[in-house]
């Protein structure tokens, strides 16, 4: 048994650390402009599928096409909030908006069977098949590597929102968007940037998921999204530390039970968040009360 | 001042109201008649598939709205119910080896089921507020999909066939089309009581300020279970009727996604928390649906063209059709009215006249553009019953 377990235990503390990546954004959204930003999980599989285009057409090496990949999300962050969010009004925008992110989200996978067709399609690349061995047992290379990538972005964006005069006005936002804009902070402009930020850091996510989750396609963007707000909300919304708790706590758990059922592996993940949430309907780390209507 | 504007306000708005109410239950009846009359006149199958269909959807987007529109908690989970009835009416005819017309004896089982589902699941998921409830909905309702897909009696993944039915190819949909009609009627009747009633007041409290309206009496739990219930019943009993007609039940086809999004859409489409909102967008949306896949064979363009539309109505009509065409009503009709009635009174009567009572919206005045001294939370008057202007 331990022999399955310790491997295990490994994949999932890796693994979480993409899905931290990918829910992070998701968080930070949330935090700062009050929205359930579903379109997230297809805004993943996009960036996994620029990856590909980059990688098999252009030849450009997976993680230095994140170069590219990361800007051309952030201004498609930029669109979406500016057309779709930004217009919305009025006291039911919050339900409006987590709507309209269904529609994107609709859109964008509609535009991705279009182009790409069903078919599943994985990441290549000389290091996504080889591993190495650790007491006994073998790890791949790959989820080392985007293990690293994610704490390094998770990093630059905790970085980012304690360290800089940025961060200080995403941060005052995020606590009162009425009082930072009296004390004279473009509201509009943090709430753009910030979207921005959380779908550029999606492009990595998706590279992070092509190359570790062994195959996708655009159907693969409701799974992803259900996954990610089953740990964002666990963690809190809006909690950044919570939700890198929740992912690596979360995939940790589903892949230990993949050992026992690989089939009911998936509903212990959604059977965990019903439980935390009986018990604390804020989350683990979440403010009480997340925000009054 | 001429005789016949010697009226006093509140008998004219009075008036005003009696004549509309009429207006809505003639339209309805007409309604009623012409979806009574439409498999006569197109007696082909496809026709009557359509008509079905919207049928299903009228009846389904108007439960949705009992508990989401009056709430105001957006539930994207009702597929569970709907999966839970099919699944109820497909195992039970399986196992009690029933076949024939004598397999409609387990619709009233379905109903019951999805209802009985319905209750922990609202235990569960209506302790947190609206943002995680929505997500909460869709974690929900990914646990039943697995669940379909991994337990035994369940049949997987190849799901169960229904028994089938010996009835004339041509007239085959009939009684499909009637019992959807019936139920498509009764939902709306349903919603329209509910909406005048104590309950529905209580709902539409919640959905203005659920802490307000606790400290005025209501008791949010019991009335949003209440709802949910209520609102499950009728989707588990429309999930049983679907299970006959398209004679297999999947966990795919029975938890599907894009079901709980399109009765979101049909209902913001048309106007949230109205009475026949939903119903009108379902009417809309869902033939424009299927055309949309006929007339382009790819599905993909037919998606995208369903978001693009979906994302303009939230832009361009984001408080939906009904509502918002009733608002363009009342503006001209208060504009002529002012020119030829002046209804001033002392107190500024007609600046109420024209901003909420009796031109507004048929039925769905949103709590926010109601006049303040009309607010849903603060007035506990029956909603929809005006007593006109003060005179």
């Amino acid at each position: 048994m331990a022999h399955q377990i310790y491997p295990a235990i490994a994949d999932g503390i890796l693994g979480g650390g993409v899905y931290a990546l990918m829910a992070v954004g998701l968080t930070l959204i949330f935090g700062v402009l009050d929205i359930i930003n579903v379109a997230q999980g297809i805004l993943v599989i996009v960036g996994g599928y620029l990856s590909y285009v980059l990688s098999v057409h252009l030849h450009i090496d997976l993680f230095l096409g994140l170069l590219i990949t990361m800007p051309a999300m952030f201004l498609l962050g930029l669109i979406i909030h500016t057309a779709v969010i930004r217009p919305l009004r009025g006291s039911e925008r919050t339900s409006m908006s987590l709507l309209a992110c269904f529609a994107v989200a609709i859109i964008l996978e509609g535009a991705l069977y279009w182009i790409f067709g069903a078919n599943s399609i994985t990441l290549n690349a000389s290091y996504i098949n080889s591993s190495f061995s650790l007491g006994g047992f073998y790890i791949n290379d790959i989820y080392v590597y985007c293990f690293i990538l994610a704490v390094a972005l998770v990093a630059a964006i905790y970085l980012l929102l304690y360290r800089s005069r940025f961060g200080r006005g995403v941060r005052a936002t995020m606590q009162d968007a009425t009082a930072a804009r009296l004390i004279g902070i473009d509201v509009n402009r943090v709430a753009a940037i910030t979207f921005g930020i959380g779908v550029a850091v999606t492009a990595a996510g998706g590279m992070a998921y092509g190359a570790t989750s062994g195959g996708f396609n655009p159907n693969s963007g409701y799974d992803l999204i259900s996954r990610l707000l089953a740990i964002v909300i666990l963690g809190g919304l809006g909690s950044i530390g919570g939700a890198l708790v929740a992912a690596v706590f979360m995939i940790t758990v589903e892949s230990l039970v993949d050992i026992w059922s690989p089939n009911w592996a998936i509903v212990v993940f959604y059977a965990a968040l019903v439980i935390v949430l009986t018990v604390r309907p804020s989350g683990l780390f979440g403010r009480k009360a997340v925000r009054a209507q | 001042m001429t005789p016949s504007a010697v009226r006093s306000p509140a008998r004219l708005s009075a008036g005003v109201k009696g004549h509309r109410t009429l207006l809505t239950s003639g339209g309805l009846v007409v309604l009623l008649a012409v979806f009574a009359v439409f498999p006569l006149v197109f007696p082909n199958p496809l026709a009557t598939t359509y008509g079905f269909d919207a049928l299903i959807f009228i009846a389904a987007a108007s439960a949705w709205n009992i508990f989401s529109g009056y709430s105001g908690y957006l539930s994207l989970g009702h597929a569970v119910f709907f999966g839970s009835g099919m699944y109820t009416v497909a195992i039970g005819a399986k196992d009690w080896k029933l076949s024939g017309d004598t397999v409609f004896a387990l619709l009233p089982l379905a109903a019951i089921v999805a209802a009985a589902v319905a209750v922990p699941v609202g235990l569960v998921a209506l302790r947190v507020r609206r943002h995680t409830f929505v997500v909460i909905t869709i974690a929900i309702f990914f646990i039943f999909q697995l669940m379909a897909f991994n337990f035994s009696f369940t049949g997987g993944t190849v799901g169960i066939d229904a028994p089938i039915l010996n009835w004339a190819p041509g007239t085959y949909n009939d009684p499909f089309y009637y019992l959807a009609m019936v139920i498509a009627a009764v939902t709306l009747a349903l919603s329209w009581l509910i909406r005048r009633s104590r309950f529905g007041l209580h709902l539409r409290a919640i959905r203005d300020d659920e802490d307000r309206a606790r400290s005025l009496g209501v008791h949010p739990m019991r009335a949003k279970l209440g709802a949910l219930v209520l609102s499950a019943l009728i989707t588990g009993l429309l999930g049983g009727l679907w299970y006959y007609f398209i004679a297999a039940v999947h966990p795919q086809s029975a938890f599907d996604p894009l079901f709980d999004l399109q009765l979101a859409l049909m209902g913001f489409f048309g106007g949230l928390g109205t009475v026949f909102g939903p119903a009108l967008g379902a009417l809309i949306l869902e033939p424009v649906q299927q055309w949309l896949t006929v007339q382009f064979t790819n599905d993909y363009l037919s998606e995208i063209l369903l978001g693009a539309v979906f994302l303009l109505v939230i832009i361009f009509l984001p408080r939906g059709v009904l509502p918002t065409l009733g608002e363009r009503i009342t503006s001209l009709r208060s504009r002529s009215r002012d020119r030829s009635v002046p209804v001033t009174t002392a107190d500024g009567g007609a600046v109420a006249e024209g901003a909420a009572p009796d031109g507004a919206p048929p039925d769905g005045t949103p709590p926010d553009m109601a006049a303040p001294g009309t607010s849903t939370a603060s007035a506990p008057r029956p909603a929809g019953r005006r007593e006109g202007t003060p005179s």
